[in-house]
């Protein structure tokens, strides 16, 4: 019957029940719902950086990264792409060698950043041949290039033209060639745009002297949460004459501010679980006030302390429970509609995003442990809340109490 | 007879170290088994203090309440609380119903608390109810009730846990005369036929006049005992 005294309360000032309820079910969906835009919308962040150009690990030289240069590069053998690609989550490997030089043309020449690659290994990680504005990508046994549309035009030339590269190569030997431009690529970050020229891998081993040289060799995983799991695993394998390094060490100031916006984020979500415990905390306040009387003629009945506080902790666990289950049931579907159809920005929003080589989206992750995390956390919240009426009914003195 | 209640010189002072405001005072009182007794008075005499403190729900700031030889002013509040399950019934003036349970529930609600088998609780339940004339009520929440079969039902519920006697704060305040008269008849077959004790406090003549013992109280303190049942 206790159960049942319990239930019935719910039910006695139904206002009062549903507005608890709906304060947890609606603090339930949006701190999933934040969370969950907030880590889509970084994820998609990450994913948009790290696919611009490093891709989320690369394995270089012991060394290499803290002096990036030709003679810090290595051989680049099968044994070693298979005992990579053999690792779990390793979908793939991108073989380059970066190295820099002068480009010049009749008119002009500009310092640029020359980069070796398998352009169709290449464009799998970096999706090179979107951005191409004009001409054709390249391939790997061609002897032609792709270059940047800043530097393109610094030094006034276009596609089927010709580009001069001189430079330093491997071991010190003198580099140079020229090459026609096959196709000119555009990219967001002013930086590369101004100084990047693509040659198909074989190519660029030729003109600096080193052929099967690598400077870095870029991993394609199957999933990036996986990402510290495959660094740690593969750094014991191939040994210290190799570094295997992760975006948020090739990409420090990127993983700080990501830190720096997450942090905001957790402080947002801090704002909305005040707010939600005010509220239920409120209720739970007039509940307790309303029923002062009655608590003091169950008592005075005989119904002892722990029999009282256990009704109260049943109404609230059944309040709470009922709030979190259905904003899990509404959260659920909600998210994981907006992680198969995000947000998609329209108008000069979409080609600011565009413009920066993004997918103008907003998307929100799917992630279980995210909508656990948040339905424990407000669920935690609601119960410590609930102490509140217990701590009345145990300190609660009877005849006081029954005063009107 | 057996005397249920024994109250030595108990006093209630409110406010002692500033203003003291004697509630009760210096009270010498026994009850016997059977009594059929009203606590009557000015609004402020301390009636309702006095219920309080004979009742277990307050402690006296001096003297002791001895209830079938247990000092109850010794007792821990979670033993009180027991103790008033077990031994005394309470009738409020406001009814005092659990709003959510029906006549029957609320009837079995103390049973329950005592641990009463349900077979034993069943039984018990519906013949309170015919005794207190609302056995076709039994189904039906307070809200459905009329003040009068509210507080039958109150009765009912304070008979149920088989208490040593029954305490009732002003129970006619809120009931018509009509109701009122059938709620002193029940409670007067109680006493007679079950020898049932009551001690209610009360301002209504109708009331006073059906008692047999009446303790007239004035600031806290008895001016008058006069029906009191002889000591052995």
């Amino acid at each position: 019957m206790l159960f049942t005294l319990a239930w019935r309360n719910l039910w006695r000032n139904r206002s009062r029940t549903l507005i608890t309820m709906a304060s947890v079910f609606f603090a339930v969906l949006l701190s999933v719902f934040t969370m969950s835009l907030q880590k889509g919308v970084w994820d998609n962040l990450t994913k948009n950086v790290v696919s611009f150009y490093a891709g989320y690990a690369q394995i270089h030289l012991s060394g290499y990264w803290d002096e990036q240069v030709l003679d810090n590069s290595f051989a680049y053998s099968d044994s070693l792409n298979q005992i990579v690609l053999q690792q779990p989550h390793i979908t793939g490997t991108t073989p380059r060698l970066e190295s820099f030089a002068l480009a010049s043309s009749e008119q002009s020449t500009k310092g640029s950043i020359v980069v070796g690659v398998d352009p169709e290994k290449e464009n799998m990680v970096t999706k090179l041949e979107n951005k191409l504005t004009d001409g054709k990508f390249i391939q790997l046994s061609d002897t032609a290039v792709l270059v940047a549309e800043g530097l393109a035009k610094k030094l006034q030339l276009g596609v089927s033209d010709t580009i001069v590269l001189i430079g330093q190569g491997y071991h010190g030997s003198t580099a140079a060639g020229k090459y026609p431009i096959k196709g000119i690529v555009k990219f967001a970050s002013p930086e590369l745009n101004a100084g990047i020229v693509y040659l198909p891998l074989l190519e660029a081993q030729n003109l600096y002297g080193a052929p099967g040289m690598l400077t870095s060799l870029v991993l394609s995983l199957d999933d990036p949460s996986n990402l510290n799991k495959v660094v740690s695993n593969l750094r014991p394998i191939i040994g210290n004459a190799y570094e295997v390094m992760p975006w948020q060490e090739m990409m420090p100031e990127i993983q700080e501010l990501i830190r720096t916006k997450e942090g905001s984020t957790y402080i947002i979500i801090g704002i909305l679980y005040l707010l939600v415990a005010f509220g239920i905390f409120g209720t739970l306040l007039m509940m307790t006030a309303e029923r002062r009387y009655e608590f003091g003629m169950l008592m005075a009945i005989g119904m002892k302390r722990k029999r009282l506080a256990w009704v109260v902790l049943v109404e609230s666990l059944l309040v709470t429970i009922t709030g979190c289950l259905v904003g899990v049931l509404v959260a659920i579907p909600l998210v994981s509609y907006l992680h198969t159809h995000p947000i998609r920005f329209s108008g000069q929003m979409a080609e600011m995003y565009e413009g920066f080589g993004f997918e103008p989206i907003i998307p929100t992750v799917f992630s279980p442990p995210v909508i656990i995390e948040q339905t424990v956390i407000v669920t935690c919240i609601a119960l410590v809340l609930s102490l509140y009426p217990l701590v009345k009914v145990f300190t609660l003195n009877e005849v006081e109490a029954m005063k009107r | 007879m057996d005397t249920i209640i024994d109250a030595h010189n108990i006093s209630k002072v409110y406010n002692p170290d500033t203003i003291p405001v004697y509630a009760v005072n210096n009270v010498h009182l026994h009850v016997h088994a059977g009594e059929f007794t009203a606590l009557v008075g000015p609004s402020g005499s301390g009636k309702t203090t006095l219920l309080n403190l004979l009742g277990g729900l307050d402690r006296p700031t001096s003297g002791n309440v001895v209830i079938n030889g247990v000092d109850i002013t010794q007792l821990s509040p979670s033993q009180l609380i027991d103790f008033r399950l077990h031994n005394i019934g309470f009738v409020f003036q406001s009814f005092n119903l659990i709003p959510v349970l029906t006549a029957r529930e609320n009837v079995e609600f103390i049973m329950l608390l005592q641990n009463v088998s349900k077979k034993e609780r069943d039984q018990r339940v519906t013949a309170l109810l015919a005794e207190v004339g609302l056995a076709d009520k039994m189904n039906v929440r307070p809200a459905q009730l009329s003040g009068g079969q509210q507080q039958r039902v109150a009765v009912a519920r304070a008979l149920a846990s088989k208490p040593k006697f029954i305490l009732a704060d002003e129970p006619t305040a809120n009931l018509d005369s009509v109701a009122a008269t059938k709620l002193l008849d029940i409670m007067a077959k109680l006493n007679q036929e079950e020898n049932m004790t009551f001690i209610f406090s009360t301002h209504d003549q109708r009331v006073i006049d059906r008692a047999r013992r009446v303790i007239t109280l004035v600031d806290g303190a008895i001016t008058s005992d006069t029906g009191q049942t002889p000591t052995d």
